[in-house]
């Protein structure tokens, strides 16, 4: 389905500063067995933010009333292990347009990029700047821009470029996905398979 | 200049590229299962599309499933429900399903192989990371995401950018003990889990191309675990002689001619790779991990690193696993007590695996106080299982074979293990909760969870397997 455009964002942050956050902990395998999109955002990382009673967990920063935002800031190798789009559709269903970690798991980064939401990959100083800033200030802000490919930390003005292919950045900057595309060229495919092996 | 193997692979399944953005690759084959795939068949629907080749999707229900009482109905409602829906999609696109209960029902990582659907030369992919699995035979596997599932679906293609390349080249000879499993375990705990992102690897050297082909897909399996796109190794007898004969392999001239093309996958002598690293199998024994991911791994006789030891980045991170474990740094792994074993997964649920595991404790006693998950990765493998007589050997030491399925791999059905218990498991993660909220994991072979499995507690099998068993 057409994924919605993204141009600017300009929006304070949630952080996680914490390394190699898995896919299992971003959604837990109990909560993949629906057969829809909708309603992953509740159970983001949800063996971290509800207790065995289901209780929010205080310490846990999604249930902390300091942060707020629309951009998510995790550490080092974010979103590796499972392949589960879910979840790119918990962050995404959370809120979050805008993912920044100074290195993302591939798969992780192709979901995320599939369902609109913008992998921010920064270097590490300009992470660690980051946390810093949203630790001493939570109302700081930033924006992020796809057109320049920067991300901006208003309260010390430092910008940083990051990478995104050509083709990715259309189709976000559009709202396109890739099927019409691909269909597009029905007749190369066609041709392909008259040669292929198998 | 000479191309590697991932390369030729790559080339030849290119339909078009797009100018400063990804490939449009073909896919020879897709593999399906109920829980990554119903967006995908909904998302179809709303297109108002259909399946271009269903002929080249097969499916079967793995993760969500139950490894007890299979042929009654699924107890819980939304599981039920998923599956159904696997089976009705299916129906209405023409895919061949291989339901619960089907002769060829298993994890479709070990169903793909054994029924000769994975093939050298092809470009195999499935929404689940370890796809990486039938690199094993030569093919650029990878595991992709719902979106993508749906694209292959429309179209038998997908959007990728050409990963870089990457060798790990292991020569020298596996010691006693020392299985495909532990010599992956060791390459992560030196490269880390994101040390592969980016890449494609693929594995030579003489200690690769002496496994099995069921060692290699364990091997292959987690290298996903580094964070790489996927593993492969160059096809050669060992791949032939595995394949040939299988239901959906080549035959007769088909398979001449499969052999003629099959014997040009392998990288030629002068090609280059973006990385290399070289390991000798004579460094490595048996592996453990004691944290919350599959880098986090030691040898078996040696201790979990003290905090000096971590990076000053990785503390908070690495405390926070500790704590999660119940263990402290510097503590030594053997003598560790265990509650739970698993043997199984798409990483070690074949009938290599469970021969290994019966022919260790023949004639020995599971421990009381440990409970021990036996779980064949496919209908297939529990029919060999009970044909070569190993049903009697488990039954006799204490263990119980279950029904396949993913099982404690991800605990998505009811085998999960419990809030703050020790499971020691063949499996491929052992991420916070991965096997059940709270429940603490340890990643090894099958051997080193057949010793844990005696003994109680976190064992070096090398020690077990110089006694005489008793009687
Ligand atoms: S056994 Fe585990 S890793 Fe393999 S497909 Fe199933 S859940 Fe995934």
């Amino acid at each position: 389905m057409p994924i919605e455009k993204f141009s600017v964002l300009t929006s304070t942050c949630i952080p996680l500063p914490i390394e190699n956050v898995d896919t299992d902990q971003i959604i837990p395998a109990r909560f993949l067995k629906a057969t829809t999109k909708e309603g992953f955002g509740d159970n983001l990382f949800r063996d971290w933010r509800y207790d065995k009673q289901d209780q929010p967990k205080q310490d846990f920063v999604l249930n902390d009333p300091t942060y707020s935002g629309e951009i998510f800031v995790g550490g080092k190798n974010f979103g590796s292990g499972s392949s589960r789009e879910h979840a790119a559709w918990a962050i995404a269903g959370y809120g979050f347009r805008v993912v920044v970690s100074s290195f993302f798991a591939d798969i992780f980064k192709a979901n995320a990029l599939n369902n609109g939401v913008l992998p921010v990959q920064v270097s590490e100083t300009f992470l660690a700047k980051l946390f810093a800033a949203i630790e001493s200030d939570p109302s700081t802000k930033v924006t992020v821009k796809l057109e320049e490919q920067t991300i901006t930390l208003h309260s010390t003005g430092e910008s940083e470029r990051f990478e995104i292919n050509g083709y990715k950045k259309n189709c976000l900057a559009n709202g396109y996905d890739d099927i019409d595309f691909l269909l597009s060229n029905q007749d190369k495919i066609e041709a392909w398979e008259k040669t292929s092996f198998y | 200049m000479g191309k590697t193997l991932f390369d030729k692979i790559w080339d030849a399944h290119v339909i078009t590229e797009i100018a400063d953005g990804p490939s449009q690759l073909y896919i020879d084959r897709q593999f399906a299962h109920e829980v990554t795939s119903p967006q995908a068949f909904n998302g179809l629907r709303d297109r108002g599309l259909t399946v271009m080749r269903p002929s080249k999707t097969t499916a079967t229900p793995d993760h969500n499933i139950p490894t007890w009482n299979q042929e009654r109905p699924i107890a819980d409602p939304i599981s039920k429900f998923q599956v159904e829906t696997l089976t009705k999609n299916c129906e209405e696109f023409g895919i061949t399903l291989y339901g619960l209960g089907n002769k060829k029902n298993g994890i479709v990582h070990v169903v793909g192989p054994e029924n000769g659907y994975t093939l050298p030369g092809m470009t195999i992919v499935c929404g689940d990371s370890h796809t990486s699995t039938h690199g094993a035979f030569g093919t650029i596997a990878f595991g992709i995401g719902t979106s993508e599932v749906e694209m292959v679906l429309a179209s038998q293609c997908i959007l990728q950018p050409k990963p870089k390349t990457m060798l790990i080249k292991i020569d020298g000879d596996l010691g006693e003990g020392v299985s495909s499993k532990d010599i992956i375990l060791y390459i992560i705990s030196k490269l880390t889990t994101g040390g592969g992102t980016g890449h494609f690897v693929e594995f030579a050297g003489s200690a690769i191309t002496a496994l099995s082909m069921e060692a290699r897909m364990t091997l292959c399996n987690m290298s996903i675990e580094m964070g790489a796109r996927g593993g492969l190794i160059a096809p050669d007898q060992t791949t032939y002689d595995y394949v040939e004969g299988r239901e959906f392999a080549p035959k007769g001239d088909d398979w001449d001619k499969a052999l003629v093309y099959w014997n040009t996958l392998h990288t030629d002598a002068d090609a280059t790779f973006d990385k290399e690293f070289h390991f000798s199998a004579d460094d490595i024994e048996p592996m453990i991990t004691y944290g919350t991911n599959p880098g986090m791994g030691v040898g078996i006789s040696g201790s979990i690193p003290t905090l000096d030891e971590i990076d000053e980045a990785g503390q908070a991170t690495f405390k926070q696993s500790m704590e999660y474990m119940g263990f402290q740094p510097g503590d030594k792994l053997i003598g560790k007590k265990i509650d739970y074993v698993f043997i199984g997964s798409c990483t070690n649920g074949r009938i290599e695996d469970l021969r290994v595991f019966c022919d260790f404790i023949k004639g020995k006693k599971k421990a009381d106080h440990v409970t021990a998950w036996i779980v064949p990765g496919s209908r297939q493998v529990e029919k060999q299982a009970r044909e070569e007589g190993l049903f009697d050997i488990l039954t006799e030491a204490g263990f119980v074979m279950r029904q396949p399925g993913c099982s404690a791999c991800l605990a998505m059905n009811d085998d999960k293990i419990p809030a703050g218990k020790y499971s020691v498991s063949t499996s491929n993660r052992n991420f916070e909760g991965r096997q059940g909220p709270g429940a603490r994991t340890l990643l090894s072979s099958v051997l080193t969870a057949a010793a844990a499995a005696i003994t109680g507690e976190v064992t070096d099998p090398r020690t077990l397997m110089q006694e005489p068993a008793l009687a």
